[in-house]
Order: C-alpha cells, then sequence, then structure tokens
C-alpha cells in the first residue's frame, strides 16, 4: 500500500512541478553543500594517502625530492641509495626500515600494449609489515609469496576492460617486457591511480626481469617502535641523511615525512573548512525544511475538498497522515537528489579545474555510495519532520467541512 | 454486533436524530428528531427545499458526521458511538458516495478514481484493477480508463464516479444530488444507471434532490422539511 501512497503522492507534486521545485532549492542548495565538500575532502585524503603508499601513525616516508608527478618517489634527481636503508635501520628506536623499488615498463594482454609501473614488494618479514601500512587486499586470487618468481599481482583497474579492452583476471597470463609473468591476484580498489593501476611484483623479480638498479631506491618505508618517538626517529633520520648526502639544514634533497601527520594537519584545516561550510548548508536545510512545511500547509488549503473526499470513500485519518507525510518526505528526498547531483558536480567539477590549474593530480573528489545514500535518506527524513504538523493537520479536518469547500 | 434494530430487514434506521450547529452565538438546528428506516435494498429518495435538513441528513447516514443526539442504526450498529477510525471503515466498506460535483480527485486517471477506495481497504493491487475495469465497463467508459476527470464530460465524470461508489461492494449508494450538475438528458441516464443497481445489483440507495422528476424514480420519497420529515410517499415506479 505504502506504494500506492508514494504514487499519489507523486502525482500531487508533479501536478505542481514549479512550486515543488521551488520549494526544494533550499534542501538541494544545502545537500549539494555537504556533498561536494565532504566528497572533496574524501578525495584529497585518499590522494595524500595514496601519495605516499602507506598509512600508520608509527611510518615515517623517505623519498628523494625532485620531481613529485606521479607514482611516489619515481623521477627524482638524485635517488635515495640502497644502503641507506641499512644505515636507518640501525637508528635508535627504528623498527625496521625497507626500499621500495618503481620502475617502468611494456605491458601486453589482449593484444594491447601499455606502458605500465611497477613497484616492489618487499620479501621475507617485510613483506607482512608492508602489506599492512599500506591496507593491501586481494580483491581476487592472493597477494604475492616469496616463491612467485613470475607472478604479479595488479591494481584493480586493470580488471576493467578500459586498459586492454578487456578485463585481466587473476590466473591470466600477461606479458612485461616481452616475458610471460601470471596474474597471482588482484587488490581491491582503492579510488587513487597510484594503487589502481600498480603492477606489484617482488624485489627480486624487479632485479632480476625488469633490470631494475639494485642501487636506485625511490622510497622508503620506516617503521618505528613507538610512535610517541616518530619526531624524534624523523630528526634523526633527517640528520643521517644530511649527512650521507652532505647538504646543509634548509637545502635538503630529500624528504622524511610522516604520512598520519600530513593527513591530521590536512584534516584539521578540512575540520574547519568543513564546519563552516556545514552550518550554511545546515541554515539552508533548515530554511529549505520551512518552505516544505510552508509549501504542506499550502497543500493542505488547497486539498481540504481532496481530503474530504479521501475520507468520505473510506480513507482514515492515518491515512490522509500518511499520504502528507510521504508528500513531504518526498520533497525532500527529490530536493537531496537533486542535491546531489549537483554537488557530485561541484565536487568533481572542482577537482578538474584544481588538476588544471595546480598541475596536481593531488586535486581528487570521492563521492562515496555510503555518503549518496546518507544524503538521500537524511533528505527524506527532514521533509517528514517538517510535514508532520501540515499532515497532521490534514488528518484531523472535519470530512463534511472539507467537502463544503468550493472548489 | 448488537443488534437493535426492529426489523432485521431494516439497513438503516434514524432515530430521533438532532443535529445542532453553533454558529458564533446563535444555534441552529439543522436535524429536528428526524425518523427515518430503510429497508435493504429499497431505493428511497429524500426531497426537500434547500435548508431543509438534507445533505445533513445524508452525512448522518453516510457516517461522515455523527448526531449532536439520538441514533443511527447501519445493521443494526449505533454509528454515533463509533471512533474515527470504524466510521472511516464503514464508508469505505459498506457505504458508496455519489456527490452533486462528482468529487473526483483531479491528479488521478478514471481507473485510478476507481481504485482509490480499494487501496484505503488494502486490496491488493491485480484484484483492484480488474474490479476497476469491469466497473469502468459496466459505465460504459471502457475506453476512457486513463483519462483525467478534467478530460471527461460531466455525465462521463459522474459515471466514473458511480463506478468508485460500487467498487467496495457497498451495502448503501447514497447519491447527494446526482443530477444537479448536469443536463436532463444526461441526467436521466445517471438515474438509469441507479436504477439498474437497485434492480440488478439489489443496492439500497438513497438520493437526495431537489428535482420532483427524479425523486419519483425511487421506490418511496420523504418529504423533508425543518429538518423533520413531513411526508412520505410510494411512487409507482415503472
Amino acid at each position: 500500500m505504502i506504494a500506492d501512497y508514494f504514487r499519489i503522492a507523486f502525482r500531487s507534486l508533479a501536478k505542481r512541478r514549479l512550486r515543488t521545485y521551488l520549494t526544494m532549492i533550499g534542501i538541494f542548495i544545502g545537500i549539494a553543500a555537504v556533498v561536494s565538500l565532504i566528497g572533496l575532502g574524501q578525495g584529497l585524503r585518499i590522494a595524500i594517502t595514496s601519495q605516499f603508499g602507506f598509512l600508520g601513525t608509527d611510518i615515517l616516508s623517505v623519498q628523494a625530492a625532485g620531481v613529485n608527478l606521479g607514482p611516489p618517489g619515481s623521477g627524482a634527481v638524485n635517488p635515495l641509495t640502497s644502503d641507506l636503508v641499512d644505515k636507518i635501520e640501525k637508528i635508535n628506536g627504528v623498527d625496521m626500515a625497507f626500499a621500495r623499488y618503481i620502475d617502468t615498463g611494456t605491458m601486453e594482454f589482449n593484444d594491447e600494449q601499455v606502458i605500465g609501473y611497477f613497484g616492489s614488494v618487499p620479501e621475507g618479514d617485510r613483506r607482512k609489515a608492508f602489506e599492512e601500512m599500506s591496507n593491501l587486499k586481494a580483491e581476487q586470487g592472493r597477494l604475492l609469496r616469496d616463491d612467485d618468481r613470475k607472478g604479479v599481482v595488479l591494481g584493480n583497474d586493470f580488471s576493467k576492460d578500459d586498459i586492454f579492452g578487456r578485463g585481466v583476471s587473476s590466473g591470466d597470463e600477461i606479458t612485461i617486457n616481452d616475458m610471460e609473468f601470471k596474474v597471482v591476484g588482484i587488490i581491491e580498489r582503492k579510488g587513487s591511480f597510484t594503487i589502481d593501476q600498480v603492477v606489484l611484483m617482488n624485489e627480486q623479480t624487479m632485479f632480476d626481469f625488469i633490470e631494475t638498479d639494485v642501487d636506485e631506491v625511490d622510497v622508503i618505508a620506516v617503521k618505528v617502535k613507538d610512535e610517541k618517538q616518530i619526531d624524534d626517529v624523523q630528526e634523526k633520520i633527517e640528520e643521517l641523511l644530511r649527512k650521507e648526502r652532505d647538504v646543509d639544514i634548509g637545502e635538503e634533497d630529500f624528504e622524511v615525512q610522516s604520512p598520519q601527520a600530513i593527513l591530521e594537519s590536512l584534516d584539521s584545516t578540512l575540520f574547519a573548512v568543513q564546519l563552516f561550510i556545514t552550518i550554511i548548508a545546515l541554515i539552508s536545510l533548515l530554511v529549505g525544511g520551512i518552505g516544505i512545511m510552508n509549501t504542506m500547509y499550502t497543500a493542505v488549503l488547497e486539498r481540504t475538498k481532496e481530503i474530504g473526499i479521501m475520507k468520505a470513500i473510506g480513507a482514515r485519518n492515518s491515512t490522509i497522515f500518511t499520504l502528507f507525510f510521504i508528500e513531504s518526505g518526498f520533497l525532500g528526498m527529490v530536493g537531496g537528489g537533486i542535491g546531489i547531483a549537483l554537488g557530485l558536480i561541484f565536487a568533481y567539477g572542482l577537482a578538474a579545474i584544481g588538476r588544471l590549474a595546480l598541475g596536481s593530480e593531488l586535486i581528487q573528489a570521492n563521492v562515496s555510495g555510503g555518503l549518496i545514500f546518507g544524503a538521500l535518506m537524511f533528505s527524506f527524513v527532514l521533509g517528514t519532520v517538517f510535514g508532520v504538523l501540515p499532515a497532521y493537520r490534514a488528518s484531523k479536518l472535519n470530512p463534511v467541512d472539507s467537502l463544503r469547500e468550493a472548489k | 454486533m448488537k443488534m437493535t434494530g426492529s426489523h432485521t430487514n431494516t439497513i438503516i434506521e434514524l432515530r430521533n436524530v438532532w443535529k445542532t450547529y453553533t454558529m458564533g452565538e446563535v444555534k441552529v438546528n439543522a436535524l429536528c428528531g428526524l425518523d427515518l428506516k430503510v429497508r435493504k435494498g429499497e431505493f428511497v429518495s429524500i426531497m426537500g427545499p434547500s435548508g431543509s435538513g438534507k445533505s445533513t441528513a445524508m452525512n448522518m447516514i453516510g457516517a461522515l458526521d455523527i448526531p449532536s443526539k439520538g441514533m443511527i442504526l447501519l445493521e443494526g450498529q449505533d454509528i454515533a458511538k463509533l471512533t474515527e477510525s470504524d466510521l472511516a471503515q464503514i464508508r469505505g466498506r459498506k457505504i458508496g458516495f455519489i456527490f452533486q460535483q462528482f468529487n473526483l480527485i483531479p491528479t488521478l486517471s478514471a481507473l485510478e478514481n476507481i481504485m482509490l477506495p480499494m487501496i484505503f481497504q488494502n486490496i491488493p493491487r491485480y484484484e483492484r484493477m480488474e474490479i476497476a475495469r469491469k466497473l469502468l465497463k459496466m459505465v460504459d467508459l471502457g475506453d476512457r480508463i486513463y483519462h483525467k476527470p478534467t478530460e471527461l464530460s460531466g455525465g462521463e465524470q459522474q459515471r466514473v464516479a458511480i463506478a468508485r461508489a460500487l467498487s467496495n461492494d457497498p451495502e448503501v449508494v447514497l447519491a447527494d444530488e446526482p443530477t444537479g450538475n448536469l443536463d436532463s438528458k444526461t441526467g436521466e441516464t445517471v438515474i438509469d444507471f441507479l436504477k439498474q443497481l437497485h434492480k440488478k445489483e439489489g443496492k439500497t440507495i438513497v438520493m437526495v434532490t431537489h428535482d420532483p422528476n427524479v425523486a419519483r424514480k425511487a421506490d418511496r420519497t420523504e418529504y423533508l422539511l425543518d429538518g423533520k420529515i413531513i411526508k412520505s410517499l410510494k411512487n409507482h415506479t415503472r
């Protein structure tokens, strides 16, 4: 029966289209603001997380400074050397350190050839630490093992048809630099190209088949023993690198960063902006809600006769209440739907403009299904909340008086 | 259900019904001790000048309103004592209303208008559709299923309204000036439909009218003045 009520409510709203849209303005501005803001913030977080490739309160990332576009650490002018890994590991307070190598090469599958970028996975007991801090999980197949000499794990984008015209599945053979490799797994989608388009292989595989230079490390990941001492350890690493690379303070050609710390500072900035916009959005939603209430009161007056007719043919007070209640909820939800659409356009549009203007892949938008669903439910509930009083008034109308109402 | 009706075949009984409206300081008696009995399967018309209490009486019989004093028995049940929700139930199941102004819902099609009372009674969709189509065919509007009320003539709208009144197969059909907004020829076809309902389906029909020619079509005509029945006449119907 609820479906029928929805149909009746929809008809009433569709008949008064202009008023319906005007009523929803407040709702969709509010929802659009919230959706685009959260979407952009979320996108930025994901971009930053993937820029480092790993995250954790006890993790430091060491990279050579330089061109910082594309995969983490790649394209540095003066790369890090592999002997640094052992030296860093010896620093007091460091639990473990491992190198990550990034390289590129040709990939062929389904008769299509593309340039791919490869990332190394450390072997032995460091593998687990790496998988944890990168939050890697297999969507298909499994992650790499030490004995996967010619096995690779692919980012999620490869499972789609876009790259090779046909999605790759775990178990497929793929050609890399003219050699056959077996795809042992596909990683869960992360929303960032640095992970979704990566080809992961064991460190030794990279040295043996891709001819990656053992001495040129792209990123060194450092896990500290105690996260409270992370600042201390960071200073020590910086000191070590300055000495090793012979540079003065202020002229560093490397970066030691805590991805978590960057994220936290981003979060605190975002929080201030979000708070501000949320307040504006709330005001807009409140005004929108009052607009719904006003429209519904008008509707009750306008349709007094209709209410009388419905009562005469068997509608109970509760039926009339439900009808108007659904109608106002519907107003809210459709307003929310339009708001979400606008929010998506804003978020992705602004992100695209930002990327063009600043030339940084960092600016991404990410609107999750949960956010969309939540916004939709919220706007429905908002509509119903502001529709309660008008619906109550409608339900209490006296049928005789309502029927007498002149048309 | 307690049976208090004196005759078991009496379907509607009004006993000493009073209705008093308060307009500001003044009290107006719309009904002053109205007594009326309608037997099952009877076609009764109520006549009277405007202000005589016809419509008020109709609202009482139709469970739209409750009396200030007196008893209204519908199949032996005193509806003056029922809750709003029960009254709505009775209106939906036992009564079919036909109004002077047709009173269709403008946003819904002919078919949907007929289905509406069935929605309120929680009748499943496929069943509703079937009944509504059958009824539309019965009132000769099988080709107007998806038309909105504004796309129908007055006579057609009233026929849709008749179909709607019958959708829950009610015991009693109440018609309040059903021909009042129609020209005499269209009015006649509407009355013919009501007569058919009475004869073929055995429905109890109570009709309010101020047109003597229309009133004469019923088995019996009750004359109302100042909220009381003053005369009752049997008609010689063909």
